[in-house]
């Protein structure tokens, strides 16, 4: 797995290297012009944004449940990826929004509770950092109700009235806008992957360096 | 395995309860600050002598959610000030029990405050709390009962680390945020000019449909946080 990383490392490097020409090809949609572009990085980084709460939320509950120390590692990447992914959903967000709906931002289900899950990322980050000995399990107890806000997230579009494009948008693109998407979906995507990869890696090494530690003391 | 279940959780509320009685403390600091958190709005928000239309159920709800924070923390702390969390925890019942019992407890205490300030807010802000009364208290159970049961939890996980004034609501806001909206949102469906009975039911439902899943998270994460 690890041999995979510096590969997905280069190649998402050169794909988001690539991505603006790539994108610049892409025809201009009618009516938001230029702004939709920043449609081909939003996506992307608002479904990794829900994978990686996905992921941290089942970690967490490995961890909790099934007694999994490993399983915290993942949720430590995750959370702090969804954080990076999540910044990324809000920022791009607001772009377009300025364009489509006069406003940088408006209280539709959706961005709104984009924003909780981001603040609930940072909420558990928050904790891990200064809750002391112990703020593992209380940061995968966090991300647990984390979690369950996703769903939520997802069928509200879909259920309340909402300003936001709906999600069936994806499939019914002219292929000229999907390639480019998919394109960049697919950078981000190996570019997740990977840094996901590093940063539990680098926490399950952290993990020995301390059992190490404690096992030397104790001798 | 239910009546003890129900017999834990009985014994620990009215525990925690008898302490209440006795000393007064977190209901009346709690009932001050809900009344003080009432006061510093309408100065923030009256003009000329009036209130906007419409901000009652949000005054209403930050209230209880600033109070219900104040409390949550002092069901714990006082746990752990008296050393007596270990026992607690000790003792040869179900873990979900006893996190059973310190909600039941902190609902009594919560309910009372409630019950002082939604008048006060009906007075203040010519809010027609008797036009509904049923649904209004409807929504208010099942809204404290949400925001209450996460609450609980973090409370309780949250005793044994240093910075927990802090991180309490920190972490409880924005996962009881969706609570939040749905009480809101209910209550202003039915304080506005033209109630809307139809939507705060719809509210009402969803509350129910997040309480659920909130309760249940909870009891199945508080064995393991707090195991040590």
């Amino acid at each position: 797995m690890s041999k995979l990383n510096p590969l997905f490392i280069g190649l998402s490097g050169v794909m988001l290297g690539v991505a603006p020409w790539v994108i610049n090809a892409a025809p201009y949609e009618s009516t938001m012009g230029l702004v939709q572009k920043v449609f081909y990085f939003h996506f992307p980084a608002a479904i990794l944004f829900l994978v990686a709460a996905l992921i941290c939320g089942v970690a967490s509950a490995l961890f909790l449940f099934g007694k999994k120390p490993r399983a915290d590692g993942w949720a430590i990447a995750a959370a702090e990826l969804g954080l990076v992914f999540g910044s990324l959903t809000l920022v791009t967000g607001p772009l377009w929004a300025r364009k489509a709906w006069g406003v940088w931002w408006v209280w539709d289900p959706r961005l709104t509770s984009s924003l909780l899950l981001w603040m609930i990322f940072s909420a558990c980050l928050l904790l891990r950092r200064y809750g002391g000995p112990g703020a593992d399990k209380l940061g995968a107890g966090m991300a647990l109700f984390g979690m369950a806000n996703v769903p939520f997230i997802y069928v509200s579009v879909n259920v309340w009235r909402t300003l936001h494009p709906q999600t069936s948008v994806v499939p019914t693109l002219p292929t000229d806008m999907g390639i480019p998407l998919w394109f960049c979906f697919a950078a981000f995507t190996m570019l997740f992957v990977a840094l996901l990869n590093l940063r539990a890696r680098l926490e399950h090494q952290r993990a020995r360096v301390e059992a190490l530690y404690l096992a030397e003391d104790e001798a | 395995m239910i009546a003890n279940f129900v017999r834990v959780a009985w014994h620990v509320m009215r525990k925690d309860l008898t302490v209440e009685v006795r000393s007064k403390e977190v209901l009346l600091t709690t009932l001050f600050f809900a009344v003080s958190v009432v006061l510093v709005f309408s100065f923030a928000i009256v003009r000329e002598g009036r209130a906007p239309d419409d901000v009652a159920a949000g005054i209403l709800w930050v209230a209880v959610s600033f109070s219900g924070t104040l409390a949550m923390g002092r069901t714990f702390e006082r746990e752990r000030y008296n050393d007596t969390l270990r026992a607690l925890l000790l003792a040869p019942a179900d873990r979900p029990a006893i996190y059973t019992g310190k909600l039941l407890g902190l609902l009594v205490l919560l309910g009372m405050v409630e019950i002082v300030l939604v008048p006060l807010i009906g007075l203040l802000f010519n809010a027609p709390i008797l036009a509904f009364p049923g649904r209004l208290a409807t929504l208010l159970v099942l809204g404290t009962v949400g925001f209450a049961a996460v609450g609980t939890l973090f409370a309780a996980m949250l005793v044994r680390v240093r910075s927990r004034d802090t991180l309490l609501p920190v972490l409880l806001y924005p996962i009881t945020i969706p609570v939040m909206i749905a009480g809101v949102r209910g209550t202003a469906a039915l304080f506005q000019a033209t109630p809307d009975p139809a939507m705060a039911q719809f509210w009402i439902g969803l509350l129910l449909f997040w309480d659920a899943i909130f309760i249940t998270l909870a009891l199945w994460t508080f064995e393991p946080v707090m195991t040590e």
